[in-house]
Order: C-alpha cells, then structure tokens, then sequence
C-alpha cells in the first residue's frame, strides 16, 4: 500500500497547497485593497471583472511581464536565491495544519506529526533567512537597514510567540494538531468553552489563561509576518521599501506574496489552536473520534469551516493594519521584551497553578 | 526509503564541508545551516521528530541567525590565503589522526554488519508521542542535570554581561 499513501500526500499537497493557498494569497492581496478601501471611504480595485475579482490575475501578469532587472552592485546568487527563501518555509508550514476532518477516509492533513506547532515555529522561524539575505546581498545601506531590524525583531517575537502557546499545550496535553482540534471539537473551543465538558467552572477558569495566550500569540503572529503595526523592515517612511527596496518584477511579487502566504499559515494556525479548527460550534456534525467514519459531506462541511474561519481571520489581520499606526523601533522591542515575554512566562505559571488547583 | 537517506546524508556532509571550504563567511554560514537541515532529515527519519524539529527550531532557526547577524554587522573581510601557523596546523593534524583512529577502533571492534546495536526498549503507553518520553524524563530522572544546564547557562549569560559591559568603561 506504499504508493497508494504517496499517492494521497500528493493528491493533498497539490489541492491544498496549490489549488487552496496560493489562491488564497492573491485573493487575500484583492481583500487587503479591498478592505483598506472601504475602511479610507474609496472604491479600490473594481475594473478587473465581476468587483474586481480577477484583479489578482492581472496583477499576476504584470509581475511577470515587468523587466527582471538585476542591479550592478549586488552579491548575485544571494540576490536570486532569497525571494525564494522567503517563499517556501510559508507553504512548507502547510503540511500539518488540519485543514478537514476526513473525506474518503483519509484524513484531512497532510502530515499527521506529533510535534505540529513546533514543526510551524521551526520552518517558519527558516522565513527569517530570507529577508536577511536579501538585505544583505542588496548591497544598499536601506535593504540592510531593513534586514538587521527584521533579523532582531523576529528572534525577540519568536520568544513570546512560542510560550505563549504553552499554556495551551498543557492544558490539552498534546502536541499532535489534529487531536487538538478533536479536543476543542468536543469539548469547546478554546475560546468558547459553551459545550461538552468545557460547560463547567474548570473550562471557564482555564478560558483566561488561554485569553491571555491568544492575544500574546496573535500580537507576535503580527510582528513574525511584519505586518503592520509592526511592519519596521520595510517602513516606506524611513527606508524606502526595506529589505526588499533592490527587487523588480516577481521577484519581489516572491516577497509580497510570502508575507500574505505566512499571514495564512499564521491564521490557520490560529483557527487549529484557539477557534476549534474545522470544527462546527456546540459539537454539530462532530465525529465520535478521530479515526470514526466521517459522512462525505460532513467532511466537505468541515474543510468548508475551516477555510471560513481563515478567510475571517485573515480580514481581521488586513483591518487592523489599516487602524493602527506604526510603531516605534524601541517601542515594539520593549513591547516584545518587557511585556509580552514577561506575559507569556506569568501566564505559564498561572496555568500550571489553576491545573494543579482544579485537579 | 533508503535513497532518501542517502540524499540527506549527502546535503549534510556538502554543507559540512562548505563551511571549511569556503573563503566568505556568509556562505559557510549558510553551508552551516545545510548541514543543520539535513541533520535534522535524518533524526527524523529515525522517527526522532522532537530531536529533528528541535535541531531546526534551535539551530537553524535560532543560533544561525544570531552568527549571520555579527558576521554581517561586522563585515568580517574574506579570508585571505594566508599560512597557517605551525601550532595551528600541528593541533588540527592530532585531532584528525585521533579522531580517524577512533572511527576505525569503533568499526574493527564490533565489526562491520556482524553486531547489532542492543535494541532500546520503547517506554511508550498507547498514544504516546517521543515528546511526552523526553518531556517526563528530563522532569523525573534527570531534573538535577537539567537544573545544573540551566544554571550553566545564566552563568554564561551573566559572564557576557560582565564582560561586554566592562569594554564599555
């Protein structure tokens, strides 16, 4: 049964990679104009077929028809091989988020590791390699600017993004996603503890100490993908465009797109651990367990879900960049160091005290 | 999957020797960060997923950068060709003698494909994953160890401090 194994991976890899994500990522850069539009009282895209929609084509097409031009000064295949770089680790991360319950028996994921969200902090932490590169390959005193920053903004953000998950990791006792997200199925989301055993004073206690992991989580999620308000690197005011200033063409389409591709990941990752994954709310067409058969259309319902739950997040991610103002550099690094670290260590501590007192 | 073995065993052992060969530090840096990731291909293929991630998620993803980021602001030059000194070239002569006569000890001692390695008894209950084994051992058997590293590490910490803090005087 070997081939038939390599067979579904790659079946799942192309559809949910390929034929999902990186659609979604063009569709999300249409949003972002889109959204920020709306929020400034303009129009935005709306020439490109039906609203717009077929913006992201276009776009597409005009990155690569655009002149590929190398500049003199820099270190070539350092230059070439960054946007790449950034690229990849974001669809890598893909590979064990639980997108569907089942369909056809086959579960809805493409690796079913049981170090999932440390498999994400690896490979997305191999992001980083990317825009130092190309900063320093650029060769130009603003690229490198705007690489150093990065380099120092992501190790400090790192730090609180992976403690802040920790509480939830010992509150569920498991680092395998897909029993997470079958957890939180039954019993409540984390937080939304309103079904199954969650209904109870214990579920309610431990919502705070996951309320606090959520907002530590989701704050450094922003600072991981440079995003506004958080979006130092590539600062227009201060250093033109940053790391990225030396690139034409799709190459730098390569760097805008791998900052939407991990605003997705980040988003999934958020939905699997904190909003219950492909999961309905109050336990509707929840599977008795993980390897329980799973309706067809139940399955269709849940990828359904979950790709709701990301598009929803990922609107979350454009509206709040488009309301808050940049930060200061030492503003954000003491906001990294001092509170949010600071946080994510006391909250490890309070979780650890509510279980030992609620067991 | 033997051949997939062999494709990183290979990516490690070229980053490996990238780093002792070339003359610009960013690149051997780089190499470095190659051998890490085919390393961490192999633990994983022994099914040690933890140690395999881990090694990504400190290494790669941690040390590495740290190194990319002094070498960069520093703008450490290429290295030219220059001699080594004699003492220099002395030492890395005894460690390699020393080192392939351990290797060939090793093999001529248990002898190549005869021995097999006792089997290591899997701890596991049922539905257990390697993390959990580490993670209960490193707190039950081994927590003293584990409180003299950390202890090892702030001692270093604050020695940095000391250190770099008394140039600034």
């Amino acid at each position: 049964m070997d081939w038939y194994i390599i067979l579904a991976a790659t079946i799942k890899i192309v559809v949910f990679v390929f034929l999902v994500t990186l659609p979604l990522v063009a569709m999300s850069v249409w949003a972002e104009r889109r959204v920020s539009a709306a929020i400034q009282d303009r129009v935005g895209p709306n020439r490109v077929g039906p609203a717009g929609l077929l913006q992201p084509v276009a776009d597409g097409i005009k990155f690569l028809l655009k002149e590929d031009f190398t500049p003199n000064h820099v270190r070539k295949s350092f230059y070439w091989l960054a946007p790449a770089l950034t690229m990849i680790p974001s669809l890598l991360t893909c590979a064990v988020i639980p997108f569907g319950s089942q369909l056809f028996g086959e579960k809805m994921v493409i690796a079913d590791l049981d170090v999932g969200p440390l498999f994400v902090f690896a490979v997305a932490s191999l992001t980083v390699y990317g825009i130092v590169l190309a900063g320093w390959a650029s060769n130009s005193k603003y690229p490198f600017l705007g690489s150093v920053r990065s380099t120092s903004q992501m190790i400090s953000y790192e730090i609180s993004l992976g403690l802040s998950i920790v509480p939830l990791l010992m509150i569920y006792g498991e680092l395998n996603l897909g029993r997470i997200v079958m957890e939180q199925a039954q019993n409540g989301w984390a937080l939304l503890p309103l079904w199954g055993e969650g209904l109870s004073v214990k579920g309610w206690l431990l919502a705070v100490p996951l309320f606090i992991s959520f907002i530590v989580f989701t704050t450094s999620m922003f600072a991981e993908t440079n995003r506004l308000p958080f979006d130092l690197p590539e600062c227009e005011t201060e250093l033109v465009a940053g790391y990225h200033t030396e690139y034409s063409s799709m190459k730098f389409a390569l760097f805008f797109l791998g900052e939407y591709a991990a605003m997705i990941i980040g988003s999934g990752l958020a939905v699997t651990l904190f909003f219950g994954g492909w999961s309905l709310p109050f336990g509707w067409l929840t599977p008795e367990s993980l390897d329980a058969e799973v309706p067809f259309w139940h399955g269709l319902i849940h990828i359904g879900v979950f790709f709701g739950k990301v598009i929803l997040f990922i609107i979350f991610f454009i509206a709040v960049r488009w309301t808050l103002p940049r930060f200061r550099y030492d503003q954000l690094m003491k906001l990294g160091w001092v509170v949010f670290f600071e946080l994510a260590l006391a909250n490890v501590i309070l979780t650890a005290l509510l279980l030992m007192w609620l067991k | 999957m033997t051949f997939l073995f062999f494709i990183f065993a290979a990516l490690t052992l070229f980053g490996g020797i990238g780093v002792v060969v070339n003359r610009n530090p960013v690149t051997s840096a780089f190499s470095m960060i190659l051998s890490f990731l085919g390393l961490a291909a192999l633990f994983i293929q022994l099914n040690a997923y933890l140690v395999g991630v881990l090694q990504i998620l400190v290494y790669a993803g941690a040390i590495m950068v740290l190194f990319l980021f002094i070498i960069m602001l520093l703008d450490i030059p290429k290295a030219e060709n220059k001699r080594f000194p004699v003492f220099t070239l002395g030492a890395s002569v005894v460690v390699v003698v020393s080192f392939v006569t351990l290797v060939i000890a090793v093999i001529t001692k248990s002898g190549v494909g005869a021995a097999k390695l006792p089997a290591i008894e899997a701890q596991k209950g049922p539905g257990q994953s390697d993390v959990h084994q580490i993670g209960e051992l490193l707190f039950s058997t081994y927590w003293f160890p584990v409180q003299i590293v950390a202890v090892l590490l702030l001692v270093a910490t604050v020695g940095v401090v000391v250190l770099s803090k008394r140039e600034l005087k």
